[in-house]
């Protein structure tokens, strides 16, 4: 061979760098990245930047953490939100893992349901389900006056701290179940069959072979039950438990001002906390991803179950189903109700609320649509333009991006909304003058940069699904690269794009934590605020829970119709195509 | 459809992902109207060869010319090359005919002579009845027929087939490759194919060119590369060979090809003093007692394919592989047995010692 003209490295650079189309991606690249840095790090940084500063001197100085230590109800707030964080992991496991085992490892005629009614606790806010729980867990709800007049006992579900540890948990262990369900699944028959072809069978099987291999899943969905436990404001804030950290620095915010340092402080251990429990199941899950399914090998097997079996089956499933659903079940008898109080059931029915609702909820519900939906538009079309540049071009520190936007994950909506307080004070929206820190395009940055991680990985899936051969296919007819992205890329993502809205959509709509911090009249209020101002009355709480249950059908619904496109295009690539 | 046939020519091409070069100096010229082949194992960088030529993957250096027009700098829809890719890339969003009228769109043909076009070509490959079907509806074969109209509904100068029968079934496969080679006939389209299997180079293609490490081992007609490897990677990669060290000596006017166990076979005429000789299995006679020059040995195996006895023979330092075809009634040799080996002069190659 003759080394005449041996390839220069530089050559083989030049012309991509050159090409006129990936400067046009590149530009859209930094401008994503200007927007991730200006409304998500510096509004951090600058809120841990402000825990470190004397608030009367502006000198760095560690007195703000020695303060917050010193005080008992800070550090009792600490330990409270640690434990019942940790607390709910254990509760969402213990109903998680049971459906999750059920559905995966039997032919069991409820795996459907359970697996479609176990979604349905996140399409309601906590804090929604938070006042409908006290009806009927409280200390003069339902259960509790049941037994009381039958056994002349009670039980306190919903005393204290274990109100927002049983909120919580029947709120977010659908993250459990559907991770743990993925993995089980995921795992090849062959795995379970050498097992047993090696003596080992039942409990022991499970315990040895099945759940070690689930684990990634399970640890995966904990850290988020645990993080989103931590983080939360709404909940503690409804059921009145204050000495958590979340609901500390609401208070100290919104009572003492912008200027209190404990706020700062607070922010800055939710953030250490929720990157230290991200990046301990990392750690755990590096080098184990268990998926082996291999073609045509299925997941593990099914058996029948016996009859006593499936009576327990359906037993334990009723009961758990039926704890999960209690939210939903209360709140729409609530939204029902002439008067419920002291009683196991309302005292009669009514469509009041529904009319009250009506008559003074058209601005929160009009806002709603506004913000939610300028967030999810924005987050998906950031989403599959990060997603694109990712997975299909080598733009310089694309990764970066990726990363960028996913961080938001590891930022509580209490400090967004902190930071962004603090950044826009004294600032004013050009034109209109107003003070820019209670402008309502803030809360709908706020809700675009928190919902973005949802959305990436919502076009990410989809762009995944699209095989880089498509593409090419186009491109060989004659497609350019922008022609290609408009007739094959973006029509093959649809359905993940639209997943991605109407989670981002949904789950923007009721948030409640970096908006409670941010909605500075009614009139700018948002569903979830409206929902919030609705239950701090008695009076309130049959029109705040008829605003509850509209909000549940409508993302209810949304959810079930991305579903369905989502199912519909996956039938599309069932046969034929390459994974 | 007959379009004016193109030649390709490939110029001291070298590619490279990232540090690791994939092509080294590959140069190659495949006539106007040629079914060639490129034939190689996986990571040979036939693929990647046949995807610089549609423009996808890192930009080559040197020149790679359709019709005398270096097109490396071109991006891959400027090109003119169909390309029918191994997973046959069907868009499962649009239906067979939108599949195939896609390319014509984009060309900014008129609507009213797309309809006819995409109607041609569909029953070009005799799929006219499933022109409303979407691509999950169709069987393997099915939609490998489409993505084939698909290719050549855009009359592209070039086509470019990437192991386009690999994800068909044993008897499929042999059908399909001779639709494709009738096709091609048809249609006059200077054509490449990649493939890992010698059996579907060799019974399509006019030439072919076997690739290994990045680099063009042999060009020529399936039989020549047969006949006449120049390269033990050739030898062993088309059907089986019998590989024995040693050095070419005269014998008053004969040349043998002496063994490094001392035993000598009678060749045909080369200027290779020292190196390899290669024997294709069925060109060796195995017998009891052979005269003349043979090889003494030993049978070890024996196994039976039907059409063919294979024997396993221990000799010359070496296990031999001998195929003596099989006809009713035909003396086997004894497993354990002694036997001798008697080979045809004019079919053993030699190839000198790699430099």
């Amino acid at each position: 061979m003759s080394d005449t003209s041996r390839p220069g490295s530089i050559a083989d650079k030049l012309p991509s760098a050159l090409f006129p189309r990936l400067s046009g991606l590149g530009m859209v690249a930094a401008l994503i990245a200007m927007l991730l840095i200006g409304l998500l790090i510096i509004p951090v940084l600058l809120v841990i930047y402000v825990a470190f500063l004397d608030p009367n001197t502006g000198a760095l100085t560690l007195n703000n953490f020695q303060d917050f230590f010193g005080s008992s109800l800070f550090r009792e707030s600490f330990w409270n939100s640690f434990y019942v964080s940790a607390m709910s992991v254990v509760v969402a496991t213990i109903i998680a893992l049971p459906l999750a085992y059920i559905t995966t490892r039997f032919n069991f005629a409820g795996s459907m349901i359970i697996q479609s009614l176990g979604f349905i606790p996140l399409i309601m806010p906590p804090f929604v389900g938070a006042v409908a729980m006290q009806l009927i867990f409280g200390r003069n709800g339902t259960i509790n006056l049941l037994l009381k007049e039958k056994f002349g006992v009670s039980i306190p579900f919903m005393d204290g701290l274990n109100g927002v540890i049983l909120v919580q948990s029947i709120h977010y262990f659908p993250f459990i179940l559907i991770n743990l369900s993925t993995s089980l699944r995921n795992i090849d028959r062959s795995m379970e069959e050498a097992a047993q072809n090696l003596g080992s069978y039942g409990m022991r099987l499970f315990r040895r072979v099945v759940f070690p291999l689930a684990m990634p899943g399970y640890i995966a969905g904990a850290a988020l039950v645990f993080i989103k436990v931590f983080d939360d404001l709404g909940t503690p804030l409804l059921l009145n438990v204050n000495n958590m950290l979340a609901p500390q620095a609401f208070l100290r915010i919104s009572s003492i001002g912008i200027s209190d340092p404990m706020g700062y402080v607070i922010s800055f251990i939710l953030v250490a906390f929720s990157i230290f429990s991200l990046w301990a199941s990392f750690l755990f899950m590096r080098g184990k991803d268990y998926s082996t399914v291999q073609k045509g090998g299925g997941g593990l097997s099914k058996r029948d179950l016996r009859t006593h079996e499936k009576i327990m089956a359906y037993g334990v499933v009723a009961l758990i189903l039926l704890a999960v659903l209690s939210p939903h079940i209360g709140l729409t008898l609530l939204s029902f109700a002439t008067i419920w109080s002291y009683a196991p059931l309302p005292d009669g029915y009514t469509m009041q609320n529904f009319v009250t609702m009506w008559n003074s909820s058209g601005e929160y519900i009009t806002n709603t649509v506004i913000y939610a939906g300028l967030a999810a538009v924005a987050d998906i079309i950031i989403g599959t333009a990060i997603a694109y540049i990712v997975m299909r071009t080598n733009i310089f520190g694309r990764k970066a991006l990726d990363y960028l936007a996913t961080a938001a994950l590891a930022v509580p909506g209490v400090v967004l909304g902190i930071g962004y307080l603090r950044l826009f004070h004294g600032m004013e929206v050009p034109f209109s003058g107003e003070p820019m820190a209670s402008w309502w395009i803030i809360i709908a940055l706020a809700l675009m940069i928190r919902r973005l991680p949802y959305a990436l990985r919502a076009c990410t899936a989809a762009l995944q699904q699209v095989s880089v051969s498509l593409e090419e296919a186009a491109e060989n007819l004659g497609a350019s690269k922008a022609r290609t992205v408009k007739k094959i890329v973006i029509p093959l993502m649809t359905g993940g794009i639209l997943a991605g809205f109407v989670t981002s959509f949904a789950t923007a709509a009721v948030e409640l934590s970096a908006t409670i911090m941010l909605v500075s009249s009614d009139s700018d209020a948002p569903l979830a605020y409206g929902i919030y101002l609705f239950m701090q009355t008695p009076s309130g709480r049959g029109a705040g829970a008829a605003l509850g249950l509209v909000a549940v059908l409508i993302v209810g619904l949304g959810t079930f119709l991305s579903q369905m496109v989502v199912e519909r295009d996956k039938k599309y690539r069932m046969s034929g195509q390459e994974q | 459809m007959k379009q004016q046939m193109v030649g390709i020519e490939i110029e001291n091409v070298h590619l490279s992902f990232g540090d690791t070069e994939v092509l080294t100096g590959v140069n190659l010229t495949i006539e106007p109207g040629e079914f060639f082949a490129f034939l190689g194992p996986s990571g040979s960088g036939k693929s990647t060869l046949l995807r610089a030529i549609a423009g996808f993957g890192p930009r080559p250096s040197g020149a790679i010319k359709i019709g005398g027009k270096d097109i490396v700098d071109l991006p891959p829809w400027k090109r003119n090359v169909g390309m029918v890719f191994q997973s046959y890339a069907l868009w499962p969003h649009l239906s067979v005919r939108d599949n195939v009228a896609f390319g014509l769109r984009e060309r900014k043909m008129p609507r009213n002579e797309i309809g006819p076009r995409v109607d041609a070509a569909l029953d070009l490959v005799g799929l006219s009845h499933l022109a409303d079907r979407m691509p999950n509806q169709l069987s393997g074969g099915q939609q490998q027929r489409i993505a084939l109209a698909r290719t050549v509904v855009v009359e592209p100068q070039v086509l470019l087939l990437d192991e386009p029968l690999s994800n068909l079934d044993a008897n499929l496969r042999v059908q399909m490759r001779r639709e494709l080679l009738s096709l091609q006939r048809k249609l006059g389209l200077t054509t490449i194919f990649v493939t890992h299997d010698q059996e579907e180079a060799n019974t399509t293609s006019d030439r072919m060119a076997v690739l290994d490490g990045g680099v063009i081992q042999q060009v020529g007609s399936p039989q020549v590369l047969y006949d006449n490897p120049q390269n033990l990677f050739v030898a062993n990669f088309l059907g089986t060979a019998n590989v024995l060290n040693g050095k070419v000596e005269k014998f008053g006017d004969q040349m043998r090809f002496v063994t490094s166990t001392g035993d000598a076979l009678p060749i045909g005429s080369t200027d290779v003093t020292s190196g390899s000789i290669v024997l294709r299995p069925q060109n060796i006679t195995i017998s009891a007692s052979g005269n003349g020059d043979t090889i003494k040995g030993k049978v070890l195996h024996r196994e039976f394919l039907g059409s063919q006895i294979r024997y396993i023979v221990e000799a010359a330092g070496s296990e031999i592989i001998v195929d003596q075809s099989h006809a009713v009634g035909a003396d086997w040799q004894e497993i354990g047995g002694n036997v001798a080996l008697q080979i045809n002069a004019q079919t053993a190659v030699v190839i000198a010692d790699p430099h």
